[in-house]
């Protein structure tokens, strides 16, 4: 019995049921001191001094320290599409000028956090007050004689020109989605230690990235990369935001240097929201031709996304992807995308959860809905006529993504809305919502159709052992951020190996002990790592089966292992060894039974979904609330049900949030509105509806050898297309939002006006 | 800065003595002086529920409260749960439901449940839904959170 497939319960789930587990605010050094950072009250101004005397002499305070008393450069771009990015790269500690309202100027180290805090409000920093630019369609300089535009990503195929000649219809629309982001419940969080008698720095509160955060903080320390050792522990989610390198990181392991004493850092939750990268935030203006059929000819589509302060680590990645992905999964033969990189005196932004689909899903399917109401026809016809037919895939974009070329590998659209709106029972349900509004009732049904991506190479490194006992561990440079890769590699391993998947245990994001590592991130793991774990088995297996012939005097062709033991296949009553015996033999022969394996790959996989929403409208109080919601998800292949559905319910929840609550709004002065959790509203339970998930795999993907597509951003990509079509249908305006959130206010305009 | 106070806190049945500032929060101190960390801080504002406690068997934020209030009161955290390494049949249900994913929240949620379920075992549906909508989780869409806890409401009546 295979364990791929099946919804086995987690591994990792035990010490985080009994509160054994640890998180990083969990962990206590000998010796550790709290660090404090002081952060900039302006969103625009010269940092003209920064006072510590008086901070410094305060209850338990053992230092205070400014970007005078650091000599470190700022935090690199890891993933970069786009040059000329290095201006713009934000400082460890601001000097000279203070960019957006929560940007570092000191740290105050003390004994205790209470002291710590105590002593940062006594920091005085003297800042002469400059105009805040807050608006990225009127983007300011960024710093004398350098533009905030950063940057244009451009995507193209096909011939615009044409496109319209042969449209008979064009449409012009302006559409906003809202700056929300990650906010996962685990705040940031870092502790830097740093080991004298080795020269080494330790960084415990490592996520997403280790292995790349730890070259990128030993460049910055000026250390040798074995002199940086990195250390992931339980992470309390990361939706994108959470693992970058942020300045924090980089200070612990600098003030645990100077100071020889372990450092810790727990990041609070206002500074999580004006600290930690904000994502989203694009006005798109975009203009489509399309004939009497629906049939949409092209698509041209500007689009200003308004990146806060500095260009973070993510670099020009959302707005590359939001290009890239915009046209989804329809023909459309002519398209071009101009994405423009702006700067603002906002908290800086960088990808969130389905970064640039969530975004380009909205305009697209908007786009859809428009099209379906200007020539009367259903909306699930307008999508159904620009469906790429199944004969066509796979299917090349003729532009690349994430430095790789965009090429759908695998799939049939048009059957999943066949599905869903069989499901749906969608000529009844529409139907039924139409009767219910003649009663005046404001109820509607919207769909949208999306393709996911997964599975960003170039490489994942495994290492699989097996001791003497039998037990087997698997060692990957992946990182864990909640979303159960330790259960999920663990089944791929079981089943390749032939054991007990309760003789296997996952280690993830130590920088000890595995040289190389891409992380979690772009929903990569179960692609990825699942595929090297995959061939190291098999590697494992096979050596084991040759060691096991020597010993059971067999052929190995003849052996199979099952449950970790091996024996001659068709003779259970027959003589066996173990795995464990089998390492055993290995180790005193001078060996070990192990393998390390790589997979590489140089395209994305492409999983691809429909969803659909129903919404009620308040007329009282215009509130918006989703009553269903259905979520049809092509996978290719599935390790463990249970946890796709997880993560696909969990995405459309975070997605409610975008579409209807979350935003972060700034004052004209660029003073941040939303620091807390009364003011930035993150669904609960109330607000979010039962998410009935119809999961298929009925196209493998040809790209990796167990056929698996990602999950994990499938569920958020089309919740605020699908609640702004269900919105619109409910107020009898098809086309009536063209901004997320859509708030009550936003809704009340709509009705006024209709 | 104040004086250190001494006082004695009953947390799972055992005693701890320790030593705060008044203003210490009643959160930091069961984490630190306690050292029983599986009480997380999400929000250190009351809203986001990760650090519910039971206190004399009602679920409370323990960020809002100040150690030196607790004297004399029965606290319980989600290290008192399980007993003699046998789950709670809340945590079996969570784990069997899927009901966690990263599990930051899980501690809040499972005292929260706890004390919901022991005030009104009868608890379920939108009753249910509307007590656990007192506490965040970003990782699950809460389906299989409140797929959990009537499971688990089953388990515990009987």
């Amino acid at each position: 019995m295979s364990y791929v497939g099946r919804s086995v319960r987690r591994l990792e789930d035990p010490p985080l049921l009994t509160g054994e587990a640890h998180f990083v605010a969990d962990l206590d050094f000998p010796d550790m001191a709290s660090m404090r950072v002081v952060r900039s009250p302006v969103a625009n101004g010269r940092l003209i001094g920064v006072e510590t005397a008086e901070a410094a002499k305060a209850a338990g305070v053992i230092a205070v320290l400014t970007a005078a008393d650091l000599d470190l450069p700022p935090i690199d771009v890891r993933m970069t599409n786009a040059s000329g990015l290095d201006p713009y790269r934000q400082p460890v500690l601001a000097e000279g000028r203070v960019r957006y309202v929560g940007e570092p100027i000191a740290v105050v180290i003390a004994e205790d956090p209470y002291q710590a805090e105590d002593a940062a409000d006594l920091v005085w920093a003297e800042i002469g007050d400059l105009e805040p630019h807050l608006d990225p369609l009127r983007p300011g300089e960024f710093e004398n004689g350098i533009p905030a535009r950063v940057a244009t990503v451009e995507k193209k195929y096909g011939d615009i020109e044409d496109g319209f000649e042969v449209s008979g219809h064009v449409l012009e629309v302006e559409l906003r989605v809202g700056r929300h982001t990650g906010v996962p419940m685990e705040t940031r969080g870092a502790i830097g230690i740093w080991d004298e008698a080795e020269g080494v720095v330790h960084m415990y509160g490592a996520a997403k990235v280790p292995h790349y955060n730890r070259s990128a903080i030993a460049t910055m320390l000026g250390l040798e990369l074995d002199k940086v050792q990195l250390h992931e522990n339980h992470v309390g989610g990361g939706f994108g935001v959470r693992g970058e390198l942020y300045p924090e990181d980089v200070l612990v392991c600098e003030a645990a240097r100077l100071l020889g004493r372990p450092i810790r850092w727990i990041e609070d939750r206002r500074e999580h929201l004006i600290a930690t990268n904000h994502s989203r935030d694009q006005v798109h203006r975009v203009k489509v031709g399309f004939d009497d059929t629906g049939f949409i000819h092209v698509i041209d589509d500007e689009f200003w996304q308004d990146q806060g302060a500095y260009v973070r680590t993510h670099g020009a990645t959302v707005a590359d992807l939001t290009g890239a992905m915009l046209p989804g999964p329809y023909l459309v033969p002519a398209y071009r995308s101009r994405g423009h990189i702006v700067l603002t005196n906002k908290t800086p932004a960088g990808t969130y959860r389905s970064p640039g689909r969530y975004e380009g899903t909205f305009v697209r399917e908007r786009i859809l809905d428009l099209v379906a109401a200007e020539l009367g026809m259903d909306p699930v016809d307008s999508r159904r006529v620009n469906l790429i037919p199944r004969d066509r895939i796979p299917f090349d974009r003729e532009y690349s993504a994430l430095a790789t070329g965009v090429t759908y590998d695998s799939g049939d659209y048009e059957r999943l809305l066949d599905r869903v709106v069989e499901r749906l029972g969608y000529a009844d349900l529409r139907a039924d919502l139409e009767r219910r509004r003649a009663n005046g009732e404001l109820v509607g049904l919207g769909v949208a159709c999306f393709v996911e991506k997964s599975g960003l190479g170039p490489f994942d490194e495994v290492r699989i052992e097996v001791d003497a006992s039998g037990s087997v561990e698997v060692i990957t440079g992946a990182a864990s951020l909640g979303q159960g890769i330790e259960t999920s590699i663990a089944q791929i391993c079981a089943d390749g190996l032939g054991v007990n998947i309760e003789m296997v245990r996952v280690t993830h994001g130590q920088t000890d002990r595995i040289d190389r590592g891409m992380g979690a991130f772009a929903t990569r793991v179960t692609v990825m790592t699942g595929s090297a774990t995959s061939m190291a088995a098999a590697e494992v297996r096979e050596k084991a089966l040759e060691q096991a012939a020597g010993l059971l005097e067999a052929n190995p062709a003849d052996l199979r292992i099952e449950r970790g033991r091996i024996q001659v296949e068709g003779s259970p009553e027959g003589p066996f060894v173990t795995l464990g015996d089998v390492a055993a033999a290995a180790v005193e022969a001078g060996g070990e039974l192990s393998a390390t394996a790589e997979f590489n790959t140089t395209h994305m996989t492409y999983p691809y979904g429909v969803q659909a929403a129903v919404v009620e409208i308040d007329r009282a109080t215009a509130g918006c609330r989703v009553t269903d919601y259905l979520v049809g998800y092509d996978i290719g292949r599935t390790v463990n049900p249970m946890l796709v559905e997880g993560q696909l319910v969990g995405g459309v929840a975070q997605g409610i949030g975008g579409a209807l609550l979350e935003t972060f709004r700034y004052d004209e002065s660029g003073q941040p509105l939303a620091t807390s959790f009364m003011d930035y509203l993150v669904p609960t339970a109330s607000e979010t509806p039962h998410v009935e998930v119809m999961v298929s795999e009925d196209f493998p993907s040809p790209l990796n050898p167990i056929g698996v597509k990602g999950a994990g951003e499938g569920g958020i990509n089309g919740v605020g297309a699908a609640i702004a079509a269900a919105v619109g249908d409910a107020l009898g305006q098809p086309g009536a939002v063209t901004e997320l959130p859509i708030t009550p206010e936003s809704i009340q305009a709509i009705l006024s006006r209709g | 800065m104040t004086a250190l106070r001494d006082i004695t806190l009953l947390v799972n049945g055992q005693e701890y003595a320790v030593r705060v500032e008044p203003r210490k929060t009643l959160a930091d101190t069961i984490r630190e002086d306690c050292r029983l960390t599986g009480t997380h801080l999400g929000c250190e504002h009351g809203v986001c529920g990760a650090c519910t406690i039971l206190v004399d068997g009602s679920p409370v934020r323990s960020c809002l409260l100040f150690a030196v209030q607790c004297e004399g009161v029965e606290i319980e955290t989600v290290e008192g749960l399980a007993s003699d390494g046998v789950l709670h049949p809340l945590q079996e249900a969570f784990w069997e439901h899927h009901g966690l994913q990263c599990g930051f929240c899980t501690p809040g949620f499972l005292m929260l449940a706890k004390g919901a379920l022991e005030e009104d075992p009868g608890l379920t549906g939108e009753s249910l839904k509307e007590v656990l909508s007192s506490n965040l989780c970003r990782c699950t869409g809460y389906q299989n959170i409140l797929a959990a806890v009537e499971a688990a409401a089953v388990r515990m009546r009987r």
